[in-house]
């Protein structure tokens, strides 16, 4: 590891001033990914803005059937909250599989979101619930926030401050894992909502992406047998040494169909 | 004072209160006085000539203070890094053996090879520096899988050495072999791939050297499982160094599995470069460090043909193999896929003709060498894969075809038709055994429960032999071994009768600090408490061999035995002497040396007391002192044996295949601690069940570059990837070992990679799948299900 500054910032401008005056610096939520990464020497921030210090971006709130998040929430506390449990249950659930204990104990939400790995599973759910990400300086919609393989929209001195997740009517995770990263090799939330049918999947492309296909079906009837006969294309899916394309092609139904399963079950 | 804890008790094991609490003391925990930090520069490119090494910018930073590279090795004269091992081909011509150099010498031949050693100050200047060095690289094509490596045209990585094969070695009577195929009611037919496997101990290899000009003494603090050995072949052959002014120390060492049985080029680098630098220089390795440096295992690819007759008795087998030995012979590498694998090619079978031709080749990936098992597990997984193969060919049962040839227990010492001679075994009462713990008679039940829920349910069996407790020195003299196999120990008992016991072999996870302990506890009737166990030091220890190859308690525990028995004797003269009695009418039991048929008794601490105070004692015929040192070279290998039973069920919507049961059922001759025994057999079967569901090296065929280079890539098998293990043991006594022991390090890794794929291959046979090769991922389960489905669905 290179050395760094360090900065721990006690407010949200103080932190984005801080990001600001430096442009070789990187803020620095859970550090699952960045850590390892400045360790490996494959990145050389000259600076580290901590978001660990800030107030008010940490816990589980709710009103107005939305659940909201704090960025610095961690997925064992997302995985624990009873108020999560008990509104979108699928979300708790999805938080409880994110890598190990020690990745759940120290990731966060807004490190995960703002990081974007094609694999990681909260992306899934926020697509999925169609969630609202609250940043430093504005709200973007799910839909417009994440653009594949660690692209999002967040600009370079914008800090996520929380995410508002819309409670559904019910909704389910389902998750391939891989056995070593325990990342998804296929994870797919649905999220059945007032307005419709939600299908997101992750794992299985550069970033996560809907499958307006199932959601149709599924508008129609929710149940599993209702996208059984989906098949996804492969074209444009990931081939690597875990899984080839086809393969996550089919995954995809599968853990669909399964998602739907847990959603019912769950409703 | 505390109990004498002898053989057959589970005491809790003595070493773990200092790694349990924190008090361990690795080689990454030592500090010296002004040490610097060493990094190593490893070649990006599988194969490439290096034109030139610009280290001008890297040796301007500030904090650096050495960047060595090949030509500073040349030019001091050193030697390359040694093979502890010469084979020969059929005809008695010796491998070719092309130099290792310990830094890259105008070439790199994998992604990995050490191309410079940069010190500085700081880990984090020396990282840099790295950077700094410039290396003007050819690149070349390169060649990582042996069945590309051995085509007309391929990359060459020597220009001495054709179609990049080391060796063509050959084992057994082909003429025999080939007159049973001709007999044979039947013919199977086996064509098979044993995955490239990284062995992963818990701490990764790291080292300091220090040179003090005062004395001319070297010292290596090393991660080893042979100090003595890393001595030897450093000082003698690669830096020409006097053996007495080397110290070489491995202290503890969080784990091996042969990954650090090997003489490194890292340890004579630091050690050449900590006197060049006149400052102790550590280095301590990455785990991505590891991936791409640590000695590989397996990787072989193979041909297999059982004959037969009508009743299914096996006439004769015939084994084809191209094994990958990587860029450069490493210190055991071309005795692993031929002396350690094609005489375990009988296993527990009274096949009387085999045949065995491997093709050692080179391929621009990492040195292969021994991995925990080390060549049988791979003579165990063609045999038993070959076995059920021909089993479902003729339509017998795969436990009734096997249990008509196995070899019976009278039928004990048997000689098998490749080189080794078993001395005890009862595979029938293992497989019995083993039958009865899995409770494979409701199988079917079970089976149908999984077919309920859709689920595919299959089970597997394996039965092995292993040549382990190596290894009887002449005999390996004659296989091509370069050096001796023996083990050492002294038994110190010292003025007040508490024992140090100072042995050759090395402890990095096996509990011999307890296990050793126990055998002198029992022997001298010393408290359990009183014994310790001092290894891993060259200035403390006696030359001894180091631990590998499930040797240390067959070789060192038996050294240690005699050793002890000499004290026995040597006290029975003190004895006789203090007790006016003839020695031979002096009786040792329980700590106690008496006088027969009398009350009249002297205890070992007293025997001790008069040995070192000799004021009466017998100074004209016995030496004062109670120290005794034996050496132990073995008359044979040993043969542990047994039986495994794997039990898997498959998703077939996803390929996920889990692993539901586990049954071993082991024959390990003696057990001196079972707790210890059961940890071991856990572990071993543990790295088995890696190999056949999660792990695999894997390469990129066009760039060489190492694809599972991490632990995010590469799957080490967890807790919650492993069912609860069934194991026992049902010994028979190795009968040429003191205490009948035969070893249990290697049995678990032995055995379980065919249980589990054969248990995988009869979970989809109704699809008419006859073979799976490792890793069996969910993927490749996937496709084969497909595959399979493709004619059924069109019918």
């Amino acid at each position: 590891m290179r050395s760094f500054a360090y900065h721990q910032p006690n407010a949200i401008p103080e932190a984005v001033s801080l990001l600001a005056e430096q442009p070789e610096s990187r803020p620095l939520a859970g550090g699952m990914t960045l850590i390892p990464t400045l360790k490996q020497r494959l990145a050389a921030p000259a600076a580290l803005v901590d978001l660990a210090g800030l107030p008010d971006i940490k816990g589980c709130s709710n009103g107005n059937a939305v659940v909201t998040i704090g960025a610095m929430t961690t997925h064992a506390e997302v995985a624990s909250s009873p108020l999560v449990k008990s509104q979108i249950p699928a979300l708790a659930a999805l938080a409880s599989v994110i890598g190990d204990p020690a990745v759940r104990d120290r990731g966060t939400i807004g490190g995960s979101v703002a990081n974007n790995d094609p694999a990681a599973d909260y992306p899934a759910g926020v697509l999925g619930l169609g969630a609202t990400i609250v940043t430093s300086a504005r709200e973007i919609a799910a839909e417009n926030f994440f653009f594949g393989l660690f692209e999002t929209a967040l600009k370079p001195n914008e800090i996520i401050t929380a995410i508002r997740f819309p409670v559904p009517l019910s909704a389910g995770y389902a998750k391939f894992k891989a056995p070593a990263s325990r990342y998804a090799v296929v994870g797919v939330f649905v999220a059945k909502t007032a307005t419709g049918v939600r299908v997101a999947v992750t794992g299985a492309g550069s970033g996560v992406f809907r499958v307006p296909q199932m959601e149709r079906a599924l508008a129609e009837a929710f149940d599993p047998t209702a996208i059984a006969a989906i098949k996804i294309d492969a074209e444009g899916l990931t081939s690597d040494i875990h899984a080839d394309a086809g393969y996550r092609a089919h995954l995809v139904t599968v853990m669909a169909k399964r998602a739907v399963a847990t959603a019912l079950g769950a409703a | 004072m505390g109990n004498v804890i002898g053989i057959g008790a589970s005491p809790r094991r003595k070493e773990d209160q200092r790694f349990l609490t924190g008090r361990g003391n690795y080689v990454s925990d030592i500090k010296r006085p002004g040490m610097a930090a060493g990094v190593f520069l490893r070649s990006p490119h599988a194969h490439a000539l290096i034109r030139g090494i610009d280290k001008q910018a890297a040796l301007e930073m500030p904090g650096v203070i050495a960047v060595l590279t090949g030509e500073d090795v040349a030019a001091d004269g050193l030697g390359s890094l040694p093979c502890g091992w010469g084979i020969t081909d059929a005809r008695g011509v010796p491998m070719k053996e092309p130099p290792f150099p310990m830094l890259a010498q105008g070439k790199v031949r994998f992604v990995g090879d050490m191309v410079a050693f940069v010190i500085a100050e700081t880990v984090e200047d020396a990282s840099t520096a790295a950077e700094l060095v410039k290396v003007d690289y050819e690149v070349l094509p390169s060649v990582v899988g042996v069945l590309d490596a051995v085509r007309p045209g391929a990359p060459k990585l020597f220009d001495d050495v054709p179609n990049n094969i080391c060796c063509d070695w050959e084992l057994g009577d082909k003429a025999a072999v080939d007159t049973a195929f001709r007999k044979a009611a039947h013919v199977a037919r086996l064509s098979l791939v044993n995955n490239r496997l990284i062995g992963n101990p818990m701490e990764p290899r790291a080292a300091i050297a220090e040179y003090n000009p005062g004395t001319g003494q070297h010292t290596l603090w090393t991660t080893s499982q042979f100090p003595h050995v890393v001595r030897f072949l450093m000082s003698a052959l690669v830096l020409k160094l006097p053996e007495h002014k080397v110290r070489v120390v491995a202290p503890d060492v969080g784990g091996g599995f042969g990954v650090k049985q090997f003489h490194y080029g890292e340890e004579a680098v630091i050690t050449w470069a900590a006197k060049r630098v006149m400052r102790p220089v550590k280095w301590v390795a990455s785990r991505s460090e590891c991936y791409v440096s640590d000695r590989h295992g397996r990787d072989h690819v193979t041909e297999a043909e059982l004959a037969l007759d009508e009743k299914g008795k096996f006439l004769a087998l015939r084994v084809k193999t191209l094994a990958n030995m990587g860029g450069y012979l490493s210190t055991f590498g071309p005795n692993i896929p031929t002396n350690l694998y094609g005489p375990l090619l009988s296993g527990v079978y009274t096949t009387p003709a085999i045949y065995c031709n491997v093709k050692v080749v080179f391929t621009n990936t990492v040195p292969v060498d021994a991995y925990r098992g080390a060549g049988r597990p791979e003579a165990t997984f063609v045999l038993e894969r070959i076995v059920d193969v021909a089993a479902s060919d003729m339509g017998i049962d795969r436990v009734e075809l096997r249990r008509r040839n196995m070899i019976p227990k009278e039928a004990y010492p048997y000689q098998t038709p490749v080189l080794v001679q078993y001395d005890s075994g009862d595979p029938i009462g293992c497989l019995d055994g083993a039958l009865a713990a899995a409770d494979v008679k409701w199988f079917g039940t079970r089976k149908a429960a999984s077919a309920r829920s859709g689920k595919f349910r299959g089970l597997g069996f394996s039965t092995y032999v292993e040549a382990c407790g190596l290894a009887p020195s002449r005999f390996a003299g004659r296989l091509g071994a370069r050096g001796g196999l023996y083990e050492s120990a002294t038994v110190r008992v010292h003025p007040a009768g508490q024992v140090t016991v100072l042995i050759g072999t090395h402890n990095h996870g096996q509990g011999h600090e307890t296990t050793f302990a126990q055998i002198v506890s029992e022997k001298l009737g010393v408290a359990f408490e009183n014994v310790d166990i001092v290894f891993g030091d060259t200035d403390r220890v006696q030359f001894g061999m180091g631990t590998y190859g499930s040797r240390s308690l067959v070789v060192g525990g038996a050294a240690l035995s005699k050793a002890a028995d000499k004290v026995i004797v040597k006290g029975k003269k003190i004895a006789a002497h203090l007790l006016e009695a003839s020695e031979a009418d002096i009786h040792f039991e329980a700590g106690k040396f008496s006088v027969a048929g009398t009350d009249r008794a002297k205890t070992l601490g007293e025997i001790a007391v008069a040995a070192y105070v000799p004021h009466n004692y017998p100074l004209e015929v016995l030496e004062p002192g109670l120290e005794e040192q034996a050496y132990y070279d073995p008359v044979n290998f040993t043969y542990p044996g047994g039986c495994h039973i794997a039990e898997v069920e498959i998703d077939p919507e996803t390929g996920a295949v889990t692993l539901v049961d586990y049954t071993a059922v082991d024959d390990v001759g003696t057990v001196i601690n079972p707790m210890i025994v059961e940890g071991q057999l856990h572990g071993g079967i543990v790295q088995g069940v890696g190999q056949a569901l999660y792990e695999n090296a894997v390469y990129d065929e066009s760039s060489g570059q190492l694809m599972s280079g991490s632990l995010m890539d590469y799957c080490m098998p967890r807790a919650d990837h492993l069912p609860m293990m069934k194991v026992a043991t049902h010994s028979t006594l190795c009968t040429h070992t003191p205490m009948g022991v035969k070893g249990c390090g290697e049995v678990g890794t032995i055995g379980s990679p065919a249980a589990v794929i054969n248990a995988v291959v009869d979970a989809l046979a109704h699809l008419g799948v006859t073979h799976v090769d490792m890793p069996a991922t969910p993927n490749r389960i996937w496709r084969l299900i497909q595959n399979a489905s493709l004619p059924i669905a069109a019918e």
